[in-house]
């Protein structure tokens, strides 16, 4: 723990690039996703991304690998859908576990490899569901799902992630709070009841122009209710590309004694949902956040590559970690 | 001196407790057991009103909302959850901190799960012992909230000073030191009690409590001290000018000895300086418990004080306005209170009801619709709008109905969903909004709406129009694939594509081509009326055509425009084949060779072959046979039908109605490139015929291969001896003279009912004719053992690709297998100009043995492999574009 607190003092951490993006470019069928052991499946299984760390682990192995080799120091396990709840979709509540186990053992095999020190983040995603906004316009009191089931699915990923051998929990792309308040209090439960401690990244994603969460929240207020866990970063990831993230990063890293983290998109999806952002875009916008010492931890989200992200890890090398007080 | 930290606090935006605030107003009236309006409005189940309580304390300044639940009578706990989630959905309240207050711990635990804010809870205390004290701290901490504690112990409520110092101080040292509560989340209860009570005792207890805030905020560093005003005049109830007096007169005090929040409602609260001289007199001499008398002299001017009742005393400005005014604010404002009377006003105003809507509430939710644009209105808040329009249109639909020209009840049935894995919805509810204001009817399947949900509720409701929605990337692939499961059930119905990653472009390029019924990009909510209306007019077509010519044009351009970057050079596609090792690989020769008729006299033999699924499917029933006669929503139908086929089956059987005729050869082949040279079975220098295979074109990643079925066949430079099999089953004879029987009879239903036996009789053949292949003629596999369900899921060894399907989808194909094995001289199954197979109850394609042989889908090819194919088909480019038009990347 203390390794990672003591390099982030000293140096700009680089995070991996878009582990969705990549598999794209291996254009699985059906056949892919299933593999043998799901071959009876009764559900379609292509898109679910995840559970390739179980019928393609050769390709996620190759993923993680290549952003290593571009110098990324922190990989995230493949694992931002494995919770029940998103799941439940492919029918495979029940793999929750042995997808996250999985997945990090497959980070962990790779970064073990290397010489260097390297970070194994287990991504825990902000499920398909949302605790404080009604899916349904005519019952705005209604519900999909409670605080207490989120706390109940979190924890079960949150085993998987720490037995597989993750050296972080990412609690990402938060759109609404009240889900990642219950992944933090999911997080909290599952290391008091095991005696442990792990650092705890968590970043949140403002969808749009108005500078709020998908659940309304500005950036201060976000901050403010997610303060109360004892965080080694806080930052923001996707939805935007990094030129529009950049005056909510700011405020975010002007208000916070964590550690800041940003990981955008490349750019906005053209009309074809297709990120055409260029490494070298993207890191003349990055390069404002590095000149104004906004971040400690940096990558990238949808449309980002292993080019984006040797670009990327290059360019820290040359410029000073934001420093933090410790008061 | 300790440094500290403000007390932050959030709702939908931030709150920092400031240096430079001195009083922070908590919201008292959503409080049940303050409040007795809320309370009945709690009771009755009005809920609308009691949101309009919660926005009045708001606009009257409250600056963090006070909620409670508390009464004998109410079920506290859902009573509170379900405010707290209606208020979260109310931007202009949520932006606010919520205080939770409740004095029943599973409430406030409830509470706490709901908000996603940083709360105040109201309250804990040692009443209860340390130890649960504690605990129920250390949940709070968890949550991130801060905490209201009362002075309150073991022994019950602290009345004097002293008490009220002890009580704090024994609190503070736990949660500080013990639990490691952050300090500044600490927000003490010095319980403020009535004066003016006529007891004795009484008389102290505001001055106790200004005393032990002093102490309080001196004494225990960064810690805030809170209290509820009203409860110092509680004797005076029903006598507001006193009152307001009193809460005034005691802020003031309180206030300037440390207390920095408070419960208080604004409008039960006089400015201190507007107190008149004499009423302040008196009651600052009972507050600071100046005179003995105090309480009397108090009693007997209240009496002479006419008592004023507190009206609505600001009637708010924006009701003054015009009536296109006063709606847009309440839409963009999200407030439905005038809605009613302002849109009835509007509609007094008009010729004819629908005007209302598309002059008045257009305007207003255009207003919305730019705000939103420009990032000055959130999501939650666009609901909000969406929902007042509703109500305002249900006020409407009476009055258009009347209007309405006889027999006609709607413009149109419309199907909306959010596709497959995309939880937005907004921008559909404001499209189905404004649609439904415009007469037309909505079926909303909501979020998350699998394919096959859409297509089955559309057909069972009979939709004019389905409209689709998304807002992330993957639902464009979504959207695509939609249009092509509906072109495979040959609708018609028009699609309407909207949401914020689909485009005009997309639209036109990626899914128009798909499907040959209209489809429309409709990108905001304003367009979609125009375009459902023209699509269900009587000229629909010309648009529908004018639609079409306008996408082509956009998709030309597009294509002129689009550099290709995927695909590969057939000959690097070549390069990166399927590897087979041919040294290893092992090649069973077949047991027979040539062409061999089959014909099946007892049908019997392959109804155990038949896939159920896929039969449902064919009657729009989806689910797995036989797992499908449970499902709920069509498992009785599924089962009628199944009883129905299968009294037509026994009939066709015993009856021989039905006649199944085949055809197979297995022949020696080897292969160059992606070519199939086929040999005569007795010279094998002899090239009886050459099958073209087409190969995988698009970039792949390392290590994954560029397939083609010839990879699948030993090449001739290895000098291996190979093997390749082709068929043509077909169950269709008869089926023609059996529908028109039935057609006569007019029973369409059994006429349906056999030719979709038919087609499954021919799966079933092709099916059964495979195994036989396998175990018997080739006999590569003579061991195996499969049931059906095996079959089905494709378990045996080797594939059986038809032309026309993904690994082949050059038609073409069908002639050379047609020539080899004489086809149509030898059972009668003919081609027709499209190379369609006669009767349709008829199945052909190839054998491939080798056990790595598998089942692919050939994509999209480029344009130098269809060069490449046409010489070697030895057609024209144009002709062979002709036939392998899907599959050509679209340059």
């Amino acid at each position: 723990m203390n390794s990672i607190f003591s390099e982030l003092n000293s140096r700009i951490l680089v995070l991996d690039g878009a582990m969705g993006t990549m598999i794209q470019t291996y254009k699985l069928e059906e056949e892919d996703f299933r593999g043998d052991r799901f071959k009876d499946h009764k559900i379609l299984l292509k898109g679910n991304n995840d559970l390739l760390s179980i019928t393609r682990p050769d390709i996620i192995k190759e993923i993680h690998k290549g952003y290593l080799n571009s110098g990324a120091d922190i990989v995230q396990t493949n694992t931002f859908s494995s919770t029940s709840i998103a799941m439940e979709d492919y029918a495979l509540q029940d793999l929750v576990y042995e997808l996250n186990f999985d997945s990090a053992k497959i980070a962990r095999e790779v970064t073990d490899k290397f010489h260097k020190k390297k970070y194994v983040a287990g991504s825990i995603g902000p499920t398909n569901k949302t605790a404080s906004m009604s899916p349904d316009v005519n019952d705005p009191g209604f519900r999909a799902i409670t605080f207490d089931e989120l706390v109940e699915s979190y924890k079960e990923q949150i085993k998987g992630l720490v037995d597989g051998g993750s050296d972080i929990l990412l609690v990402e792309t938060v759109f609404d709070t009240l889900n990642a308040k219950a992944a933090l209090m999911a997080i909290n439960d599952y290391f008091e009841e095991n005696n442990i401690s792990l650092p705890v990244m968590l970043s949140g994603t403002i969808t749009d122009n108005s500078g709020r969460t998908l659940s309304g929240q500005t950036v201060n207020a976000f901050l403010i209710s997610l303060s109360h866990f004892p965080l080694l970063s806080i930052g923001f990831n996707c939805a935007l590309g990094a030129d529009k993230l950049k005056p909510y990063l700011k405020r975010l890293s002007n208000s916070t004694n964590f550690f800041t983290s940003v990981y955008p998109n490349a750019g906005l999806p053209n009309a074809f949902g297709e990120y055409d952002q260029t490494p070298n875009g993207m890191l003349a916008q990055l390069r404002e956040y590095l000149d104004e010492n906004l971040v400690n931890i940096i990558g990238g989200c949808c449309g980002t590559t292993y080019d984006h992200i040797k670009l990327i890890s290059e360019e820290v090398k040359k410029y000073k970690t934001r420093s933090i007080s410790n008061d | 001196m300790t440094k500290c930290k403000n007390l932050t606090l959030s709702g939908l935006e931030p709150f920092e407790l400031k240096s430079n605030i001195n009083f922070v107003n908590v919201g008292e009236r959503t409080n049940v057991t303050g409040s007795r309006k809320f309370l009945r409005l709690i009771k009755d189940d009005n809920y609308s009103d009691a949101i309009e309580v919660a926005r009045n304390q708001v606009e009257g300044g409250a600056q963090i909302i006070d909620v409670n639940m508390d009464e004998g009578m109410l079920d506290g706990k859902e009573a509170m959850v379900k405010f707290l989630n209606l208020i979260q959905a109310e931007p202009d309240i949520a932006k606010l901190p919520i205080m939770i207050d409740s004095s029943k711990w599973e409430i406030i635990l409830a509470g706490l799960k709901t908000v996603q804010g940083k709360c105040i809870v109201n309250s804990i205390s040692l009443k209860e012992g340390e130890e649960i004290f504690k605990e129920q701290a250390n949940t709070i901490k968890k949550f991130g909230a801060a905490t209201i504690v009362m002075a309150f112990d073991e022994k019950g409520q602290a009345d004097t000073y002293q008490r009220r110092v002890d009580i704090c101080k024994r609190s503070y040292d736990i949660l500080v030191n013990e639990i490691n509560f952050n300090p500044e989340d600490i927000i003490f209860d010095p319980n403020i009690f009535p004066v003016a009570t006529g007891i004795e005792e009484h008389k102290t207890y505001a001055v106790d409590f200004f005393k032990a805030t002093n102490w309080i905020t001196t004494n225990l560093p960064c810690a805030n001290v809170s209290g509820g005003v009203s409860n110092v005049s509680f004797s005076f109830r029903g006598n507001n000018t006193v009152r307001e007096a009193m809460h005034s007169v005691f802020l003031y005090h309180a206030i300037k000895n440390g207390m920095r929040m408070g419960i208080v409602n604004p409008s039960l609260l006089e400015i201190y300086d507007n107190i008149p001289k004499e009423l302040l007199g008196f009651v600052e001499d009972v507050i600071l418990n100046r005179r003995d008398d105090a309480t009397e002299r108090l009693l007997d001017y209240a009496e002479n004080v006419s008592n004023k009742t507190v009206k609505d005393k600001k009637k708010e400005k924006w009701r003054d306005d015009d009536v296109q005014s006063r709606l847009t604010h309440s839409l963009v404002k999200g407030i439905d209170k005038f809605i009613i009377e302002d849109v009835e006003e509007a509609r007094q105003n008009s010729d004819k009801a629908i005007h209302v809507i598309e002059t008045y509430l257009m305007n207003g939710m255009n207003v919305v619709g730019d705000l939103f644009g420009e990032g000055k209105m959130f999501l939650p808040q666009v609901v909000k709008s969406a929902r007042v329009m509703k109500k305002a249109v249900a006020h409407l639909v009476p009055f258009i109905e009347e209007e309405k020209v006889e027999g006609k009840k709607s413009n149109g049935k419309i199907l909306m969903a959010t596709v497959k894995g995309d939880v937005h919805d907004i921008g559909k509810n404001i499209v189905g909004v404004v649609l439904a204001c415009n007469n037309f009817e909505i079926v909303d399947l909501g979020v998350m709406v699998p394919p096959e949900k859409i297509i089955d509720t559309a057909i069972k409701e009979n939709v004019d129009i389905i409209g689709l929605s998304g807002l992330i990337t993957p639902s464009l692939d979504e959207m695509v694939f939609l249009a092509k499961e509906l072109e495979k059930l040959d609708l018609k119905i028009p699609v309407l594509i909207g949401g914020a990653t689909t485009s005009k472009t997309h639209t036109a390029v990626k899914i128009s081509p798909e499907y040959s019924g209209p489809v429309v990009h409709v990108n905001d909510a304003s367009k979609a009326v125009p375009v459902s209306t023209s699509l269900l007019s009587e000229d629909s077509d010309d648009f529908v055509k004018g639609v079409k010519t306008d996408y082509e044009v956009v998709k030309e351009n597009f294509e002129n425009r689009k550099v290709t970057k995927s695909f590969i050079t057939i000959d690097e596609a070549r390069k990166n084949k399927f590897i087979i090792d041919w040294n290893k690989s092992k090649i069973v020769k077949p047991t027979f060779l040539g062409v061999k008729e089959i014909v099946i006299d007892d049908l019997s033999i392959l109804r155990e072959y038949i896939d159920w699924t896929q039969f449902f499917r064919s009657w729009n029933l989806h689910g797995i046979y036989p797992d499908i006669f449970s499902y709920e929503a069509n498992g009785k139908e599924a089962k009628k039908l199944f009883d129905d086929a299968n009294e037509l089956l026994d009939k066709i059987i015993k009856e021989k109605l039905l006649t199944a005729r085949g055809i197979f050869g297995i022949f020696p082949a080897n292969s160059i490139d992606d070519d199939i040279l086929v040999y005569d079975n007795k010279s094998s220098d002899k090239v009886l015929d050459k099958f073209l295979t087409l190969r995988q074109q698009s970039k792949k990643a390392e290590g994954i291969p560029n397939i083609a079925l010839s990879d699948f066949i030993a090449p001739q430079s290895s000098k291996i001896k190979d093997y390749i099999g082709s068929f043509c089953v077909s169950t269709g004879f008869g089926s023609d003279e059996l529908c028109s029987k039935f057609e006569k009879e007019n029973d369409d239903y059994s006429s349906i009912m056999v030719k979709a036996l038919a087609d499954r009789f021919a799966e079933a053949f092709a099916e059964y004719l495979h195994k036989e292949v396998r175990i018997k003629y080739w006999g590569y596999s003579s061991n195996e053992n499969f049931s059906n369900d095996d079959l089905i899921k494709e378990k045996y060894i080797g594939i059986r690709p038809a032309p026309g399907y993904p690994a082949c989808p050059d038609h073409l194909e069908k002639n050379t297998i047609w020539k080899l094995l004489k086809v149509e001289e030898k059972i009668g199954v003919k081609l027709t100009e499209s190379l369609a197979m006669w009767p349709a109850a008829s199945v052909s394609g190839y054998y491939f043995a080798n056990t790595e042989s598998k089942y692919f889908g050939l994509g999209k090819i480029d344009k130098d492999q269809v060069i490449d194919y046409s010489k070697r088909r030895k057609i024209s480019f144009k002709e062979a574009s002709k036939w392998l038009n899907p599959n050509i990347n679209d340059i």
